[in-house]
Order: structure tokens, then C-alpha cells, then sequence
């Protein structure tokens, strides 16, 4: 069978068709079309790349999708458990939807959009089933806003990248029906006070959430940065709760029952909880307040000169206000400057001018939000806590500058 | 030729209309960022019912009472999906089980994961033990975790095991449910666990539960 070839990221006139079929390391994914007319992807290996003027050469044509230099090298470096969006390899304040964290319980299931159903029931008037498309008729909206893992803090050793201390947040535009929509529809009874979000993947995730969220903020969500939801971001359709705790935001949205009462699911009880001072505190929803230097970072190296710190800050009770840098290991702090659009619940990009003459320092950043609550440090919410571990841990991160222009983490310990 | 110039005429005399309602739009519209919701939280918590045909929010659009779109569920499609257990043991199913019987599921079904008798197995321990307690915090488990006896029946039947879930009958994870419980001391080993019962076994841990209690602000909780 014969492959004509449509697409290349890197093109040269020195691959043959036998060097696509080869067996050499991949360097590169090319769309071809096959002689039936089929459009499928092939490996490009490395040694097909040149270094040829590309101003000599016909360039790629046009093709059917769009795809990453293979320059680039965008991962998110995947435990049996969790995905972690690559933070210090991205720009502004929008995750590509490939790069967006992924955690789930089961697996990622594979759902039919035709097939799929949404049904509302419990406390309610009518209880009533939507098709992905009946969803998709009512009024829609669409919002920019972080989503953020609540188990989202590592420490322990130097050489930890953003991505490896808190690569559990992302941020895409959301676009669905307000669930408020839904609620009018099947006729929220007055005494429903919760409602159960359920998945139909393999754990069938649940949890159980006041109904006032559902009334002010939250999303039924069928689209992400301006496509459908990715597979592992919930497909066909999730729930989105802006700033709060991702579990909470429950993907592939199966079941939605109001009841007077929480339903005291596993991930809401055993899981998601935290241990305060020999209390376990529940339903933690809301995401405090963060910000981390992602350049310079771990494992990037500085000259000495002008250095533009950049990082994000975001908060899920509201906006950020303020972001300070320290460039003295936390002796002063400086206000950083703040990029706009300053959203409501999403991260914020922030950036502060610095000029490194070569000493050993660290440098910071903690970020202020509308309620007036400052990142703490570490130790401040080991003191608030009595407890080293746990969900809803936002430290201060600190890097060390080495005088070779090395960036490290700073793990601090306790205990 | 004589179309466009047509449309484009009476376009000209509808734009003062136009321009009129657009005002009136912007002008609602002023102040309500995107973070706002236009329905309002407030509004609902008194859940007023909607009145026949329109109601009017505070942005801009008329929102009719119902959409009509979807379908009414049936019973029968209800219970077919409605599958959890809440504390006080609604949506608990007939059947019952025993510790004895729920110790045979157990080995063959769970044992590989989660350790021989619910112990120190490579996915976590299920059942609370004392022999390690000195040289590290105790692994949470249900005996001293978990504050609700009914998600025990709730987590398995929806979730476990883990590599064939869905596969258990009720009886097997009323069984399992009484085994995990006597395991872990909460019951003695001739309880029979039934719709009846499972709410009414003391979980130690209940009391230690409180509610989130963070409202942001300066202090740091
Ligand atoms: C193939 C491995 C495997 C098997 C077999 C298995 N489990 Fe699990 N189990 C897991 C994993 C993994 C988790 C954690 C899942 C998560 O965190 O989302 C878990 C979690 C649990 C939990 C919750 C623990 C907690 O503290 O939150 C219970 C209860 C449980 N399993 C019971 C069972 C029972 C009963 C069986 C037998 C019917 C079983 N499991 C079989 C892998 C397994």
C-alpha cells in the first residue's frame, strides 16, 4: 500500500518512505495519507532531521491538524497515579489541553459521546436525562479558571522541577451550561442542600457537594480551549467548579442526585481530608492562595546580568492582588509586576526585573489575594496544623541561585 | 444588483434601533464580570419557582421557566444508575453478610492487593494493626479512619476490586463489609451485616471529623 505523504513537522528531502517505516528513534510524528484515503500519523526518526537552510526548501504544505515543533519537549511526566502539567516550560497563563495535569482513580475510560447520559435526579421537581447534544442546546457560557489538585505539594530533595512540587494545576477556558441551568430544568427542591456528582469511569468517582455551588459558579463542561474535552479531562462531560479542589470537579459526569444530607463517599471521608492539630478537617473545598517562581527554576542555569523572574500566582477565593518577590532569601520584598487580565480564580501571571551580580542567594514569591490571605510558609502551616503532611499544603517555594548559576529547590524539613 | 442595496437601506433604518437596544444591553451588562454569576446565588437559596413563560435575571437575557430539552427519567432508569449508600443507610440494598464469608471473598479476591488480612499489602492496608505503630504514624485504615461504616459497602460495590470493578454481587460485598469490619474490632465476628445494622456500627473515628472552617482572610488555618 502506497502512503502519500501530507504532513511533516520537520520536512527535508531526505526522507524516503523507508526512513518513516524505519525503526530509528522517533524525532518527529508526520501526517500521511494512506492509498485508501485514510489519514494516519507515522514516526519521523531523529536521523531524518537536517540542518539545511530551510530558505532553500519548499516548505511543509498546509495539514489537517496542527503539531508541536519536535524541538520542543513538552511532557507530563506520568505516574501510576497522576500527570503533572511541565509549569516551567509554559508561557502565560493557558495550558495546552495535552499538557493540562491529569489524576484519576480507574484509569481514563472510553466513552461514546451518542451514547452517553447525564441524569439529574433526588430532590428535584423532574428528574430528567440529557444526551451530550441536549446539553449542548442550552445557554452556554465560558470561563477562563485554574484547576488545581488539593494533594499538589512535594518537597524532600533539590532537584525537583515546578512541574515535580506543584505540576497538579492547569488552567484552560471552560465552556458548558451553567449547572444553575440545569437545576432550573429538573426544579431544585428548596430542601436540597447536596447534591452527588458521580463519574461513569471505572471507580465511578463520587462526591457530594453544596448545593449552593451549584447555584453560583459551577459548570457543566463539554468543552475545553475552544475543543472538545479531552479524554482525560472528562469526555464527554465534567463538572467544574471554579477554585476548588480538582476531585471535586468530577469528570465523565454521569449522575447528579440533590439530597438534604452529604453522602459521605470514600474520596470525601478516607481521601481529601486532612489531619489539624488531631482533628481531621472535611470538606476542604475552597484552594488557598499560591504563586512559584517557575523561571528561574530547577533545572534551568542563570548568567549574571539581567534576569526577568517569572511564575504564576492564583487563588480559589477570588483574584490576585498582589505578588512580592524576594531576591535576598526573604530579608525584602519587592511587588511584582501583575499581567493582565487579572481573573477571577485563575492563575495569574507575574514578573519582577532582577539583576544578578553572581552572589548565592534564593529567591521567592507569595502571592496576597482579594480576602487579604498571604501565602504562608512552610512552617506556618506546619504551626497552624501540627501536621507535616496532608491536602491543601501552598508553601512559600524558595530556589537557591548557586554561584555557577545553578538553580536548586529548597526542600525545608521539619521533624 | 438591486438586492443587497435593498438590505443594506433597510439595515441603515434599523441601526438607530439597533444601537438602542445594544445600549440597554451594555448598560445591564455593566459590572457583571465573568466571575459573576447572573443568576444569583442569593435568589436561589430562597428557591422562588419559576413563574409560567419568562422570567427576567439580572443580565441581560430572558430565561424561559423550562428549556424542554432532555427527557423525564423513568423509575426504572433511576434505580438502574442510583447505586450509593448514604450514612443513615438509604439506598442500602436487601441481602446481608458475615465475617466468616467475607474472609473466603477476601482471599481470593483482594488478598494480592491489600495484604493477608487486610494488612501491609502493596496497595494499602485495610485493616488497622499495632505492630508497627512505634516506628512510623500509624497507615490510615478504616478501623481508625474512617468515619462512616456505610461507605465501606459504598467504596467496594462501586469500586473494588480494583482490576474487575462492578464485578461483585451484593451479598459478596455485604460479606466482605462484615469481614473488613471485624478485622478492624468495630464488630464481633457473628454480627450480621444488613441494611439494618450497617448504619448502627461506631465508627471510632466520627469524632473526629469537622467541617472546613478556612474562610480566607489573614489567618493561616
Ligand atoms: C489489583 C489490585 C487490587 C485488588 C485486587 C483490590 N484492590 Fe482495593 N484498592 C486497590 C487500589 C489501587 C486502591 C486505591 C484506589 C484509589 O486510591 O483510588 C484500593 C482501595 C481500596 C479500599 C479503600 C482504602 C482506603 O483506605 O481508602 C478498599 C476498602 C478496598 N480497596 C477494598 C478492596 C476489596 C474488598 C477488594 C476485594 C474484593 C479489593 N479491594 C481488591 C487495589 C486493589
Amino acid at each position: 500500500m502506497k502512503n502519500k505523504l501530507i504532513q511533516i513537522s520537520q520536512f527535508t528531502e531526505k526522507i524516503s518512505r523507508r526512513k518513516l517505516l524505519g525503526g530509528a528513534a522517533t524525532a518527529a510524528v508526520a501526517i500521511v495519507q494512506t492509498a485508501n484515503g485514510q489519514t494516519i500519523q507515522k514516526a519521523i526518526p531523529q536521523a531524518a532531521l537536517a540542518d539545511d537552510d530551510p530558505t532553500k526548501k519548499m516548505g511543509i504544505p498546509p495539514g489537517e491538524i496542527g503539531t508541536r515543533s519536535s524541538f520542543e519537549k513538552l511532557i507530563k511526566d506520568p505516574s501510576a497515579t497522576s500527570s503533572r502539567s511541565p509549569l516551567q516550560d509554559i508561557y502565560g497563563t493557558i495550558t495546552p489541553s495535552d499538557l493540562h495535569f491529569e489524576r484519576n482513580h480507574g484509569g481514563v475510560p472510553a466513552i461514546d459521546p451518542n451514547k452517553h447520559e447525564l441524569l439529574i435526579h433526588g430532590l428535584v421537581e423532574k428528574p430528567l436525562i440529557f444526551k451530550v447534544a441536549d446539553l449542548k442546546r442550552f445557554p452556554s457560557v465560558s470561563r477562563i479558571a485554574f484547576l488545581e489538585c488539593s494533594g499538589n505539594f512535594r518537597s524532600g530533595k533539590e532537584a525537583l522541577r515546578p512541574q515535580d512540587i506543584c505540576g497538579l494545576t492547569s488552567q484552560s477556558e471552560w465552556t458548558g451550561v451553567k449547572l444553575s441551568t440545569i437545576f432550573r430544568e429538573a426544579g431544585v427542591k428548596p430542601n436540597a442542600t447536596w447534591f452527588l456528582a458521580e463519574g461513569g469511569d471505572a471507580t465511578v468517582m463520587t462526591r457530594s457537594i453544596p448545593v449552593k455551588k451549584g447555584w453560583d459558579d459551577a459548570i457543566l463542561a463539554y468543552a475545553q480551549n475552544g475543543e472538545a474535552l479531552r479524554p482525560e479531562q472528562g469526555y464527554p462531560v465534567r463538572l467544574f467548579l471554579p477554585g476548588w479542589e480538582g476531585n471535586t470537579s468530577v469528570k465523565w459526569l454521569r449522575r447528579l442526585e440533590l439530597s438534604d444530607q452529604p453522602f459521605m463517599t470514600r474520596e470525601e471521608t478516607s481521601k481529601y481530608t486532612e489531619g489539624v492539630n488531631g482533628k481531621v478537617r472535611q470538606f476542604s473545598f475552597d484552594m488557598d492562595a499560591r504563586s512559584i517562581i517557575t523561571y528561574p527554576s530547577y533545572p534551568q542555569h542563570v548568567e549574571k546580568g539581567w534576569i526577568e523572574i517569572r511564575g504564576i500566582a492564583w487563588s480559589g477565593r477570588g483574584k490576585v492582588v498582589k505578588v512580592e518577590v524576594s531576591t535576598d532569601a526573604g530579608k525584602s520584598w519587592h511587588s511584582a509586576n501583575l499581567q493582565d487580565p487579572i481573573l477571577d480564580k485563575a492563575h495569574t501571571v507575574f514578573r519582577h526585573l532582577w539583576q544578578w551580580k553572581g552572589e548565592e542567594t534564593e529567591i521567592l514569591s507569595r502571592v496576597t489575594d482579594e480576602t487579604g490571605y498571604v501565602q504562608p510558609t512552610l512552617k506556618q502551616l506546619v504551626e497552624a496544623r501540627g501536621e507535616t503532611v496532608g491536602y491543601h499544603f501552598n508553601p512559600i517555594t524558595a530556589w537557591q541561585i548557586k554561584r555557577d548559576g545553578s538553580v536548586l529547590f529548597k526542600p525545608e524539613t521539619f521533624r | 444588483m438591486q438586492k443587497p442595496i435593498g438590505i443594506t437601506s433597510k439595515l441603515l433604518f434599523q441601526l438607530p434601533i439597533l444601537i438602542s437596544v445594544l445600549g440597554v444591553f451594555y448598560e445591564k451588562n455593566s459590572g457583571t464580570g465573568s466571575d459573576t454569576p447572573p443568576l444569583s446565588a442569593s435568589f436561589f437559596q430562597q428557591s422562588l419557582p419559576p413563574v409560567s413563560g419568562f422570567n427576567s435575571f439580572s443580565d441581560t437575557t430572558l430565561l424561559p421557566s423550562s428549556f424542554g430539552f432532555g427527557r423525564p427519567a423513568t423509575q426504572a432508569e433511576i434505580d438502574k444508575l442510583d447505586i450509593d449508600v448514604r450514612p443513615d443507610g438509604k439506598g442500602l440494598p436487601t441481602g446481608s453478610g458475615i465475617s466468616s464469608r467475607g474472609k473466603l471473598i477476601f482471599d481470593a479476591k483482594c488478598v494480592a492487593c491489600h495484604g493477608a488480612g487486610g494488612i501491609g499489602g502493596p496497595n494499602g492496608s485495610l485493616v488497622t494493626t499495632t505492630a508497627d505503630a512505634k516506628e512510623k504514624r500509624p497507615e490510615k485504615t478504616i478501623g481508625n479512619y474512617w468515619p462512616y461504616a456505610t461507605t465501606v459497602f459504598d467504596y467496594i460495590r462501586r469500586a473494588m476490586p480494583f482490576n474487575a470493578p462492578g464485578s461483585l454481587t451484593n451479598e459478596e460485598v455485604y460479606h466482605l463489609t462484615a469481614y473488613l469490619l471485624n478485622a478492624n474490632k468495630l464488630i464481633d465476628e457473628k454480627t450480621v451485616i444488613d441494611a439494618k445494622s450497617l448504619p448502627k456500627v461506631v465508627m471510632p473515628a466520627q469524632k473526629l471529623f469537622i467541617p472546613d472552617d478556612r474562610k480566607g482572610g489573614p489567618e493561616v488555618k
